[in-house]
């Protein structure tokens, strides 16, 4: 998606503008994010709008390319920190201008685990996407999950693995959970490379993600169907 | 013996052995060693083939690719070893093994059985931020770790994919100044101190020795 041409970013239109920042994501292309993030605030843009129209859906569209296998690891890392360049200039301003929140979510590596590649992927998705999200961080034992869902609001508990010998871990959270007669009141998703749909259900959780766009995806579906019931 | 690189790619056709009777299919980062423990033990009656190293990257192609050699190979051996620990797969592996009715290495990775499954065991519990490399991997680590990760092309990412990892662990299966060299370099590369342990062959040659 690169072009060797020069692109002056201030000249183009906003719907120019708004394609370029797909290209440049996926180029993975960070100062001139943050460069065409002021220049739509210049223009009066909605940090909201920025956000959505730009941000979460150009890294949307490498999702989907990283999904393909058109792209690798190394790309959507580099299209991350490109957005994270966007989203240090979004963050602050979208509290300040009420962006709508539909959802809050507590999310960390498990014990044993100190992987946080995928797990930050998501984290940035989810607040992309409108979520509010509490990062633990890696290595978790259950205390620490138990101990924020207490005394915090969540609606969603993501947990994350990389290693085949450390994804056993959240079933004990899980688990821990049920016994404690919490397990109903959270939506639980886990993503991570050796996971699958299968060892999802085997574990009780609700949803297996496979990667950030599905994890927001389900996420939504979650929320949505919540809200729902509510409404009834 | 091919080189690296081809054990990487592609793996190794199979080794010539005076008696046809065991086969061993193993990861292509274990063939020197495993040939090391064939000669010096003078095992006439083993055979190797290797699939490519390059699987370790890519865990879900292991499984099938050992139950397609297993296929191919069971008629021409008494016996099939697989020389593959668990190796990202989850358990698969060895499911598939049992109805194979072969036998295979136990432990999570090579990194366990280098060290021996029991002492890795205790020691891991308190390595978890270790971040492990064996001979062949310190040989491959450009082709392994440095260049799939893109690290060649974009060393800022560095800190993205080793900002939790405290140490380097160069669990040496020989003693070799070059690749102790190279250990050095590549701690340096990564900005983790290194530590260096003799592991020898670890429980790769007790597996060896049962069959």
């Amino acid at each position: 998606m690169s072009d060797e041409q020069d692109i002056i970013l201030a000249d183009l239109s906003d719907e120019e503008l708004t394609l370029q920042m797909h290209d440049d994501l996926y180029d993975g292309m960070k100062e001139e994010i943050a460069e065409s993030v002021n220049i739509l605030l210049g223009r009066g843009w909605m940090p909201y709008d920025i956000l959505t129209k730009a941000l979460v859906e150009g890294m949307r569209i490498v999702g989907i390319d990283f999904r393909d296998g058109i792209l690798f690891v190394p790309e959507v890392l580099l299209a991350a920190n490109a957005m994270k360049g966007g989203m240090f200039i979004l963050k602050p301003l979208l509290a300040e201008t009420g962006a709508p929140r539909l959802g809050n979510m507590l999310i960390g590596t498990v014990k044993g685990d100190i992987h946080d590649i995928g797990k930050n992927l998501v984290t940035m998705m989810m607040e992309g996407a409108g979520f509010e999200v509490k990062d633990l961080g890696i290595n978790n034992p259950v205390e620490n999950y138990l101990q924020e869902l207490e005394n915090g609001e969540y609606d969603i508990l993501g947990m994350s693995a990389l290693l085949t010998t450390t994804m056993p871990y959240m079933k004990v959270v899980i688990d821990t959970m049920i016994e404690k007669g919490m397990r109903d009141d959270y939506v639980v998703m886990v993503g991570g490379a050796p996971l699958n749909e299968e060892f999802s259900k085997a574990i009780g959780a609700d949803a297996y993600c496979r990667d950030a766009a599905v994890a927001v995806e389900t996420a939504k579906e979650f929320m949505a169907k919540k809200h729902n019931q509510m409404v009834i | 013996m091919h080189s690296d690189d081809h054990l990487t790619e592609f793996g190794m056709v199979v080794s010539h052995c005076d008696y046809k009777r065991i086969l061993i299919i193993a990861c292509g980062a274990l063939a020197r060693e495993i040939l090391t423990l064939i000669e010096l033990n003078n095992w006439k009656h083993m055979a190797l083939t290797c699939l490519p190293a390059k699987y370790h990257l890519y865990p879900e192609k292991i499984t099938s690719a050992v139950e397609d050699a297993v296929l191919k190979y069971s008629n021409d051996y008494d016996e099939i070893f697989i020389a593959y620990a668990d190796c990202g797969t989850g358990g698969l592996l060895a499911n598939k093994c049992k109805d194979l009715g072969v036998k295979m290495i136990a432990g999570p990775h090579c990194y366990s059985f280098f060290e021996g499954n029991n002492k890795f065991s205790n020691l891991s519990e308190n390595e978890i931020t270790a971040f492990y490399l064996t001979d062949f991997l310190v040989k491959q680590f450009d082709s392994f770790v440095w260049k799939p990760m893109g690290l060649d092309k974009h060393p800022e990412l560095l800190d993205m994919y080793f900002g939790n990892y405290t140490k380097l662990v160069y669990q040496a299966q020989i003693n070799d100044p070059k690749l102790d060299a190279k250990a050095i370099e590549i701690s340096e590369r990564m900005g983790l101190p290194l530590e260096r342990r003799y592991t020898g062959y670890g429980d790769l040659e007790t597996a060896l020795f049962k069959i």
